[in-house]
Parts: structure tokens; C-alpha cells; sequence
């Protein structure tokens, strides 16, 4: 578990070397990484859709929250800890 | 060593086998260096037998279509080989993650650019010690380190996700340390601190680089501190001495379950020291296609899951753990390549392996066997 929460203004981005790409063979989405393939299931892909670079946390949780139709606080736990599992693997950067 | 998490059942497997999710595609045997641990037989292919560039960009094609999602170039050195630029650029039009394995020696800084420009994803440089002196005396090249730190430099400012890649052994173990801090310098975000396995041209360095248990003990401690501390800046990998391990690896994570190795001259190998196992054979992607390799091939379907083993692994509770070990090694070792992996504690000739460990790592005469190029 990470020590604290990642503060709403940070901009995550995919840096280079990390793709997402479509496993058409095991019909899926994966993220490709050095010596990494991570099977992503629905909710980790709604949330590495909505990484573009600019997209505060803040405002991919919001979006996330509206298209589930779901309270932001209820979804920020698992926004940050899914980002923050790949941080620590170096397949996600923030930006503060 | 590719991981994934929760892995859906594959759609398209036959017969309950995986598809592939790695190939490693020696693209030539030849380097310039020549370590003493090399992984390439002591049979090499000549530069006449190599794969043509078409029939690369064909196999890259197939094995995407197969299911591969991660390709590593490696070698050999594969900047020897001069259509490299036109391989990766092959590779990603596949579709496949492409991963340059290269000790950088060759590469220059336009070179770089091109293979920037065809997609090259991402680059793995290995490490042979962290001073000219100790490098420049294990690669067997003169000037060998100077030149791979200059092309260091270029990686990186090329902007390269990179991984350092350090075989540390006897002679150089006690450097590891200092791998790790040029790792950081190099803002690389993943090493791989592999401690060298005997397959290949180490085998006939086990005198020579063998390390004591406690040299075994002492990496595994400071790889453990590394990556406490470096947590969030780099990801270290580690693959232990398994002669000094209770159990065995799983090597290739699974015999036919997850990678393939495909030779310059085209054999599709299960694993890279498939070779010294005399009684399999090995299909050539000049003669059959890639999937029937893969899910029909006798190489491949000779160690494939369970049935072939033997006891104690038949009836072992960790054998779909790590599938009895190595074949190569079973080989190696105990001369059978169905036996168990000597290395493991339950093998009757685990001792024997410990008594070997220790008399080689306390080797003093022995020098280095440098690999020869064909
Ligand atoms: S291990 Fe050394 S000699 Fe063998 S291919 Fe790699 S750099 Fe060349
Ligand atoms: S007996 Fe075989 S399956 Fe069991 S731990 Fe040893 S090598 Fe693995």
C-alpha cells in the first residue's frame, strides 16, 4: 500500500517505452512495458484511456465518476492505488 | 521473464496450450566481444547461414499473429548485423513491443537515430564490470568499456527506456554495488542483476566464475537493499545462482507455455540451451509455419506440461511451480533431460551439485575460456 495519496493536481502520462496495445490474439487490452505484459481488465483500461498528458487525477476521477455513475470518493481509492502500483514499477510518471 | 496479471484463458490456444507471449530472435552469433558466459552454443552459426531480412520481417509477422507480444533482438551482438534498422522497423509494423539486447558496442549515434525512428521501444545494455579494467578483461575487448560508455550516452540522450543488464559472477561480484549506482547515474528505470547461469560458453567457465555461497548470499542482500531504497526511481530484477539455490528456477517460465527462441539460421529453440539436448529436434521456419512449431513441434511438445516427468517431480507438490527446472541443466547434470533439476533439494544429486558448487567456487587456477567467434 502506498504511503499517501497522490494529490488531485498531479498529471500522470505514460511515458515512453509504454504502450497500450490490443491483444487481438487473447482479445484483450495490454499494457506493453519493458520485460512487462499487464492484462488489463475494464477498469484499468477506463482509467489509462483517460491519460493524455494533461488530465489532472482530479479531473480523470471526475470523468471516471460520471460515466460510472459513481461518487468520486468512492472511485479515487482505486484510481490512485492502480496508478500507484504501476509508478512503482516505472510504468507511470506524474507529472506534479 | 514476462509477467502478467490475471491472465484471461487464451481464446485461440489449442488443445489447452498458451500461445506464446515472448520470442527472443537471435539475429547472429557474431559479436565483438567475447565473454566467457556467453549463452551462445559453442557451435556457432556462420554469418552465411543467417536468416535473410525478409524472412525475419515474415517470422515477426507470424509470431505476432501467433500471439507474441514482446520481441527481444538480441544475439550475439544484433547491431552486427547491418539491416538492424530495417529489422525493428519490421517488427513494429508486427505490431511487437520491440527490445534491442546489445552491449552497444557498434552503435553509433546516427545509428541511434534511425533505430529511433524505425520504433525501437526499448534498449537493454549489458554490463561486464564497471571499470575498463574488470569489462574490457571479461568482454575479452580492449577499449571494449570506453565505447559502451559512449554509447551509453547516446542512448539515453536519445531518450531510450533503458535497462542495464549486469552478469555478475566470482570475479566481478564485488563491483555489484557500483552497477546499481551507474544504473541510477544512467536513469535507467529496470537493471537486471542476473548472477551467471552455466549454460553455453559458461559451462566451461564454472572454475573460473562460479561464486561461493556467500558471494550467492551477499547479492542477493544487496540486490534486497536496492530495491528497498530504490523504489519508484528503478526496478531491479534479479535472477539468483541457482547452484546455490534449494530449488530450482522455472525456467522459461514453463517449457512451451511462454516464450520461444528462434536461432540466426531459423531453428525454433523452446529455450536458448535447447540445443545440448541431443535427442530433440528442431524445426526451421524456412519449412513449416511458426503456430504449428509452436503448438506441433517435438521440441516443443517434449517437455510441455506434466506427463513427462519422472520422480520425485511427478508426484511433487511444486511441480507446476517450476515445472521440475531446468531440462538443459537436467541434462547437464544428471545426463537425462526428463530427471529433476539437480539443483533441487529433492534430486538425489543435489549434493553432488553443492560438492560441485563449492570446489569450483574455490577454483583458483582455472582462467577464463573466452568464446570464439565461427
Ligand atoms: S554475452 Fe558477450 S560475447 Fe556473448 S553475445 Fe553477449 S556481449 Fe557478445
Ligand atoms: S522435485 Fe521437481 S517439481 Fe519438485 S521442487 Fe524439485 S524440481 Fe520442482
Amino acid at each position: 500500500m502506498p504511503d499517501s495519496a497522490l494529490p488531485a493536481e498531479a498529471v500522470p502520462v505514460i511515458p515512453r517505452g509504454v504502450r497500450l496495445h490490443h491483444d487481438h490474439v487473447r482479445d484483450g487490452w495490454v499494457l506493453l512495458a519493458p520485460e512487462r505484459t499487464i492484462r488489463l481488465d475494464p477498469i484499468g483500461l477506463a482509467i489509462l484511456r483517460q491519460i493524455d498528458g494533461t488530465a489532472s487525477l482530479g479531473q480523470i476521477v471526475a470523468t471516471l465518476a460520471e460515466a460510472y455513475d459513481a461518487a468520486p470518493e468512492q472511485i479515487t481509492g482505486d484510481v490512485d492505488a492502480f496508478l500507484q502500483g504501476l509508478m512503482e514499477r516505472r510504468i507511470l510518471e506524474v507529472r506534479p | 521473464m514476462t509477467e502478467t496479471l490475471t491472465a484471461p484463458e487464451p481464446t485461440k490456444s489449442r488443445r489447452g496450450i498458451p500461445a506464446p507471449i515472448a520470442m527472443l530472435a537471435e539475429l547472429t552469433h557474431r559479436c565483438p566481444l567475447s565473454c566467457p558466459y556467453c549463452s551462445n552454443p559453442l557451435e556457432m552459426v556462420r554469418r552465411d547461414s543467417e536468416l535473410s531480412t525478409e524472412t525475419w520481417a515474415d517470422v515477426f509477422r507470424q509470431a505476432a499473429d501467433l500471439g507474441v507480444l514482446q520481441l527481444h533482438l538480441s544475439g550475439g551482438e544484433p547491431a552486427a548485423r547491418r539491416d538492424l534498422v530495417d529489422l525493428v522497423r519490421a517488427a513494429r509494423d508486427a505490431g511487437l513491443y520491440t527490445n534491442l539486447i546489445t552491449s552497444a558496442i557498434g552503435l553509433t549515434q546516427k545509428r541511434l537515430a534511425e533505430l529511433d525512428e524505425a520504433g525501437l521501444d526499448h534498449v537493454q545494455l549489458s554490463l561486464q564490470g564497471t571499470d575498463a579494467e574488470m569489462a574490457d578483461r571479461i568482454g575479452g575487448y580492449q577499449g571494449g568499456f570506453k565505447r559502451k560508455m559512449q554509447a551509453a550516452q547516446w542512448i539515453v540522450e536519445a531518450g531510450f527506456p533503458l535497462t542495464l543488464n549486469a552478469v555478475v559472477h566470482r570475479q566481478n561480484l564485488h563491483q555489484l554495488p557500483e552497477a546499481i549506482e551507474m544504473a541510477v547515474q544512467m536513469k535507467a528505470r529496470r537493471m537486471e542483476v542476473a548472477i551467471v547461469q552455466f549454460h553455453g560458453w559458461a559451462m566451461l567457465n564454472r572454475g573460473a566464475m562460479m561464486p561461493t555461497r556467500e558471494q550467492a548470499q551477499e547479492a542477493g542482500r544487496i540486490v534486497a537493499e536496492a530495491r528497498e531504497r530504490l523504489k519508484g526511481t528503478m526496478v531491479i530484477d534479479y535472477v539468483p545462482a541457482d547452484y546455490h539455490d534449494d530449488y530450482p528456477k522455472r525456467c522459461m517460465g514453463g517449457w512451451g507455455t511462454t516464450g520461444l527462441n528462434i536461432t540466426p539460421d531459423g531453428l525454433v529453440l523452446p529455450c536458448h540451451a535447447a540445443q545440448t539436448i541431443p535427442s530433440l529436434t528442431f524445426d526451421n521456419v524456412a519449412d513449416r509455419p511458426l503456430a504449428e512449431i509452436w503448438y506441433e513441434g517435438a521440441a516443443f511438445q517434449a517437455y510441455r506440461g506434466t506427463d513427462w516427468m519422472q520422480e520425485p517431480c511427478r508426484s511433487c507438490e511444486r511441480r507446476t511451480v517450476d515445472f521440475g527446472g531446468c531440462r538443459c541443466q537436467a541434462m547437464a547434470l544428471a545426463g537425462d533431460p526428463a530427471a529433476t533439476d539437480p539443483v533441487c533439494i529433492k534430486s538425489p544429486l543435489h549434493h553432488k551439485v553443492v560438492e560441485m558448487a563449492e570446489a569450483f567456487s574455490e577454483d583458483e587456477e582455472t582462467p577464463l575460456t573466452y568464446r570464439v567467434n565461427a
